[in-house]
């Protein structure tokens, strides 16, 4: 029944040259998506520092969405080849500690495709609205710590 | 053996081909510690047995040992791959460490990577199987199991850093851990700031990390924290064929790449 | 006050505990985990740990929390609301079981932080506390608290304290008047000393391996003693294990922690063998090798302290030597200071 009112608290990481310019797309193309996720946009996929990931969880958000251009079609030629990599070994990583790496979604979203961006957007809202809140993380991030009375030990 | 190895050093160390060598001797209650000898006289401490298993290859890159002059190390076969990794990050160069080895019960003694990696290559890098075996057990588990296990263990940490300080590839003058502008890492030891210094350190010795389980070894409050790189050493040797420490010229696997890359997650 | 001396038999001390749990919620005793023995709280006492030497971390932190929140505030429409933590209200705790180096380490903590001006929070941690030792009747290599002036069953600091002793029974010292309301718990259970008890008999023998004077006048002389140092510490790798575990080490770095809403100010433990430790916004290094954070720590502890404390800051538990990853073993490299 809670999970009736909770609405998701997504971030999404996504590069300058395809993916936001995709959702660009989406807008003026007057497709709608959910308001639940807030676009933070960066020069390219390579430049997603895996520490990005975990502040996002830390500051509440309950889903991760990481977007960038198609492989092939990098505005720096190879920096979503690499981050590609990063993301196969930070997932792994991700998972053997016990984060939900169901809550990261990865996509390749170009500026051609905002039909795409609305369908990854929606798609994660509504499966991380059925996972709930990320319980686990709120439990130790810092709020919480604030809030901690006892601090002793 | 050890009767072996002290009359090499001191022959060594009376030519004048190492100033400073380090090596395994007696410490307290049977502990192993490293030892220094400077002198052929005080080679007599060294010693090396079945428990000599430590690697020293974190002492290459201190300045006070680098100070001494040139260095010999009684080396072991990770001490040997933190050597080829460091000189694949162009931390030490060819003939600049001498490294002793027991190739067979025969002591032998190189500075020359080329023979280095011909033995490392006929040696068995596995790691051990009751390590795997927890891997394994850890992967059976579900997520909420695997963060229930590990937020327990991050619970204990209290950031004493002996783990970086143990790690022959945590050798950054400045580490993350310190970069304040922000402050990436919290410098509480919380339950917060213990995981993101765990998971941070992993990740940056994902494709590095030559198993030599030091990190686990040093902590006192006894995480098995060398399970969180060795889980990454199988995907990372079976998605892009790489493995550290194993050439002094490899290329770190996350900072190249292959077009035909696979994964499976990406839409 | 006069020591009060009675017999007790180690059959009632779980009776004992089950009592002061009763009155003490906050009772915290030595628990085995695995490798590691910690002080922790207990229901009971089938969960204390039976065979133990020393807890793994001293007892510090119930007084010097390793995160301890000294302020925080939120902002709310521009404006900052700011409270600190009401000091005058920790709650009362018991700690059961610790070890008398433990016990002493807090006149060395007391010193640095009621020096001058007394810390508030240590003040009123420290003040809340009951502490319950148990006499060394074990020893290991590690141990040399007799070198620093303790002993096995030295009684300063603990209110009261147990000696197991022979025909399963054991020695309680009643110390302190704190000590005495809590005794008045379980006094149904001791009975009268009838004849005088030898307790030096049944402590750990614990050798003297040096003279802690000579080890004061001899840090104090060698601080140019370069070679000395560097020697001592080549192997010293720059973690801080030593300090965390060490009963008496104070060190502490103040950390903001913040998101856009709210903050909090803590106060977490520091440790002088960090390279960052002293490092300076410039870049500049005052201590910029190994070498010379290990003379800090050293220096710190034989001569500042007697120096401006008159207290010496090591308590001989061993915990640094126990916990150093590279077995740096703090009594032989004070014994080579003494016999310089």
């Amino acid at each position: 029944m809670e999970n009736q009112e909770f609405e998701p608290k997504i971030v999404a990481f996504v590069c300058n040259w395809c993916t936001y310019a995709g959702a660009d797309l989406t807008g003026t193309s007057r497709i709608k998506y959910g308001a639940n996720v807030k676009i933070i946009r960066f020069p390219c996929t390579g430049r997603i520092d895996f520490m990005l990931l975990m502040k996002a969880f830390e500051n509440g958000a309950d889903g991760i969405i990481i977007s960038g251009c198609h492989p092939n079609d990098c505005h720096y030629s190879t920096g979503n080849f690499h981050a590609r990599r990063r993301w196969v070994v930070f997932r792994n990583l991700l998972n053997f500690s016990g984060i939900d790496t169901e809550r990261i979604q990865f996509s390749w979203v170009s500026a051609a495709e905002g039909f795409k961006w609305a369908d990854v957007v929606n798609n994660t809202i509504e499966k991380v609205r059925a996972l709930g809140p990320y319980e686990n993380y709120k439990k130790i991030n810092v709020p919480t710590l604030f809030a901690k009375e006892d601090n002793n030990e | 053996m050890s009767d072996i190895l002290i009359n090499k050093v001191k022959q060594l160390l009376s030519d004048k081909a190492i100033d400073i060598f380090i090596g395994h001797g007696e410490g307290t209650g049977g502990r192993i510690r490293p030892i220094f000898v400077r002198t052929p006289e005080d080679a007599e401490q060294l010693i090396f047995n079945e428990n000599c298993k430590q690697s020293w290859a974190n002492y290459l890159l201190k300045p006070e040992v680098k100070a001494a002059g040139k260095i010999g190390m009684m080396a072991t076969k990770h001490a040997l791959r933190a050597m080829m990794q460091l000189a694949s990050e162009f931390q030490i160069k060819d003939n600049e460490v001498l490294a002793l080895y027991w190739d067979n019960n025969e002591l032998k003694s190189s500075a020359d990577f080329k023979e280095i990696e011909a033995y490392l290559a006929s040696q068995n890098h596995d790691i051990l199987p009751h390590e795997q075996e927890m891997i394994d057990k850890l992967n059976a588990m579900t997520t909420q199991e695997r963060w229930d296990f590990w937020q327990k263990e991050y619970e204990k940490c209290i950031k004493c850093y002996a783990c970086r300080s143990a790690c022959p590839m945590c050798y950054c003058h400045h580490c993350a851990a310190e970069g304040n502008q922000p402050q990436w890492i919290p410098v509480a030891s919380h339950q917060l700031g213990n995981m993101d210094w765990h998971l941070m350190r992993a990740m940056h010795l994902s494709g590095r990390c030559i198993n030599c389980g030091a990190c686990a070894k040093v902590c006192p409050m006894h995480i098995p924290l060398n399970l969180l790189t060795y889980n990454l050493i199988t995907p990372i040797q079976q998605e892009f064929g790489a493995i550290a420490g194993m050439k002094h010229d490899a290329t770190y696997a996350l900072s190249t790449f292959k077009t035909e890359d696979k994964e499976n997650f990406i839409l | 006050m006069e020591p009060i001396i009675k017999i007790i038999k180690s059959a009632s001390l779980a009776t004992i505990v089950d009592k002061l749990k009763g009155r003490y919620p906050r009772l915290y005793a030595p628990v085995k985990k695995q490798e590691l023995v910690e002080l922790e709280v207990i229901n009971g006492f089938n969960d204390i740990a039976q065979d133990y030497l020393l807890t793994t971390q001293s007892v510090k932190k119930l007084a010097f929390p390793r995160v301890e929140k000294i302020l925080d505030y939120t902002l709310q429409k521009g404006n900052i609301q700011q409270q600190s933590p009401d000091t005058s209200n920790f709650p009362e705790t018991v700690l059961f079981g610790i070890r008398p180096c433990d016990a002493s380490g807090f006149r060395s903590l007391t010193a640095i932080f009621n020096g001058d001006k007394p810390d508030e929070f240590y003040k009123s941690r420290y003040e809340k506390l009951i502490i319950i030792s148990f006499a060394c009747n074990k020893a290991d290599a590690y141990c040399f608290c007799t070198s620093v002036g303790g002993n096995p069953g030295n009684t300063e600091g603990s209110d009261i304290q147990f000696t197991p002793v022979d025909n399963d029974e054991m020695l309680v010292e009643i110390l302190t008047e704190k000590g005495k309301a809590v005794a008045d718990l379980f006094s149904d259970l001791l009975s009268d000393c009838d004849k005088p008890v030898d307790k030096q008999a049944y402590l750990a023998n614990v050798p003297v391996v040096f003279d802690v004077n000579k080890v004061i006048d001899n840090t104090t002389k060698s601080f140019n003693n370069e070679m000395l140092w560097i020697n001592q510490s080549l192997r010293c790798i720059g973690c801080g294990a030593c300090a965390f575990v060490c009963p008496t080490c104070a060190c502490f770095d103040i950390q903001d922690e913040q998101n856009m809403k709210q903050g909090a100010r803590l106060r977490l433990w520091d440790s002088c063998g960090f390279s960052l430790f002293t490092l300076h916004t410039s870049g500049h290094n005052p201590r910029h090798i190994q070498s010379h954070r290990w003379r800090q720590r050293l220096m710190h502890k034989f001569s500042y302290m007697p120096e401006q404390l008159k207290v010496v800051g090591c308590e001989g538990c061993g915990r640094c030597s126990r916990a150093c990853p590279v077995d740096m073993n703090i009594k032989e490299h004070l014994l080579q200071i003494a016999e310089l």
